[in-house]
């Protein structure tokens, strides 16, 4: 809860946001983590959660996508199919050891023969419920830009419409919100793949 | 001597054979044919109903199509008990699939599921092998229309158009001169459908075809506008018009 991931989608991508501070109870470890995994070359996850569990979980998703591709001679999942394969996961666990971890999944889908690709991005909670989305937050940023996203998004956004709008609300989390949210990392998913924005701290320091 | 090697099918002969696959594989080539042909917009097959008794009450359903999940069929050639078996454990791989991904399973995986099932028989000691061949009818997102046969050993290829069962030899060679690869002489389903009763008219060895209706099953699997597969056998009526096309045409194009 107290980590913040959004997202958002444009014409053409997805972009997802997330805070990089790791810590727990009244202790910062780290303000360089990255949140937002690449799923595979066309995908990604943004994932909230206690760390143990988010390491895990996203090694897990990621790993048996990965490992689906493989055995299956190179045939991709869409989006749609590793967000359900994600939230069936969840929904498995919640009754018996729950991941505490919610979850953007956001990913590109080339279209057939010359068809315009598709981007989509998916909600998804601890609890196993999946949603597909334009915009999403996971965690207390729920408060602070869902009003954000309401008064601002469209159809049809241009990428840089819509780093603004995440901008306004990494803007509204350091201003508003109580804990200690320093740096945020942001990474892109469109036709030429997964790709990052920006960072505060360099993930690979350590 | 090879006699020694056939009551285990686990047991490779001395000459690197393993009788009981190769005696299941040649049981079929014995079994009611099966007719598969891509169409343009589709996918045909057809099959031999073996009437083996008038008294016999017939089949409620159909005898040799089993559709196996929404957007895939298959043609049974062989032992229709040891068919059974494979076509649940093919609809609940089907169902699995779906169940996880939410979304239907590519067809060759689903082929390829049941291809490997059939693989461990053939393997695993004790056993004996399915005495089955399949011809698979599907659809999906990344291929497209797609067919594809197996046998007891658990090999499956991709086909265009291919024959399984009695005299598959024949019909084989039948479709390689009568089915046009080319883009746009792919026939349509109306076209596939009167090549695969052709094809089935010549492994019967040309039995009358005033009978025929009731002796062919011809399945065909088509899309509608919103993309959903429609699977749909042919009734008597339906089956007859079809039958009675390519007699007219067979008359027209002449013997003279």
């Amino acid at each position: 809860m107290a980590d913040t991931v959004f997202g958002i989608t444009y014409n053409g991508g997805v972009i997802i946001a997330a805070d990089q501070s790791n810590g727990r109870s009244i202790l910062t470890y780290q303000k360089n983590l990255d949140k937002i995994a690449k799923l595979t070359d066309y995908s990604m996850m943004g994932v909230s959660g206690a760390n143990s569990d988010l390491v895990q979980f996203t090694q897990y998703v990621s790993k048996n996508i990965n490992l689906y591709e493989i055995s299956n001679e190179g045939t991709k999942l869409s989006t749609h199919a590793q967000a359900n394969f994600a939230r069936g996961e969840l929904a498995t666990a919640i009754r018996k050891g729950p991941y505490q971890v919610n979850v953007l999944i956001g990913g590109y889908d080339a279209g057939k023969q010359g068809a315009p690709g598709s981007v989509s991005l998916y909600y998804l909670d601890y609890f196993g419920a999946l949603h597909k989305v334009k915009y999403g937050a996971q965690g207390y940023a729920q408060y602070f830009c869902a009003s954000i996203f309401d008064r601002e998004y469209k159809e049809n956004l241009t990428e840089e419409e819509a780093i603004k709008i995440l901008g306004k609300c990494i803007l509204e989390m350091k201003t508003r919100f109580m804990l200690s949210q320093p740096n945020f990392i942001m990474k892109k998913v469109d036709k030429d793949g997964v790709s990052v924005l920006s960072f505060g701290e360099d993930p690979a320091d350590t | 001597m090879a006699r020694r090697y056939d009551s285990s099918t686990t047991t490779f002969s001395p000459e690197g054979r393993l009788h009981q696959v190769e005696y299941a594989i040649e049981a079929i080539n014995n079994a009611g044919t099966c007719v598969g042909i891509l169409a343009s917009d589709g996918i045909v097959m057809a099959s031999e109903r073996r009437i083996t008794s008038g008294l016999l009450a017939p089949a409620k359903t159909s005898e040799k199509t089993y559709q196996l999940c929404g957007h895939a069929s298959c043609n049974v050639a062989g032992l229709t008990a040891d068919a059974n078996i494979l076509i649940d454990q093919a609809r609940l791989r089907a169902g699995r699939y779906a169940y996880q991904y939410q979304e239907p399973i590519p067809i060759e995986q689903l082929v390829e599921y049941v291809c490997n099932y059939k693989q461990f028989y053939t393997q695993r000691g004790g056993l004996r092998p399915f005495g089955v061949a399949f011809l698979f009818a599907g659809y999906d997102e990344q291929y497209g229309f797609q067919l594809y046969q197996s046998d007891p050993s658990g090999n499956y290829s991709g086909w265009k158009a291919t024959v399984i069962g009695a005299n598959n030899q024949a019909g084989k060679s039948l479709l390689k001169t009568e089915y046009k690869t080319g883009e746009e002489k792919i026939p349509n389903i109306q076209e596939a459908l009167m090549l695969a009763v052709k094809v089935l008219n010549k492994t019967m060895d040309g039995t009358t075809a005033a009978a025929a209706a009731e002796k062919m099953e011809l399945y065909t699997m088509t899309r509608n506008e919103t993309g959903e597969c429609v699977h749909h056998i042919l009734n008597q009526e339906e089956a007859s018009k079809v039958i009675d096309a390519v007699e007219a045409e067979a008359a027209s194009a002449g013997d003279s």
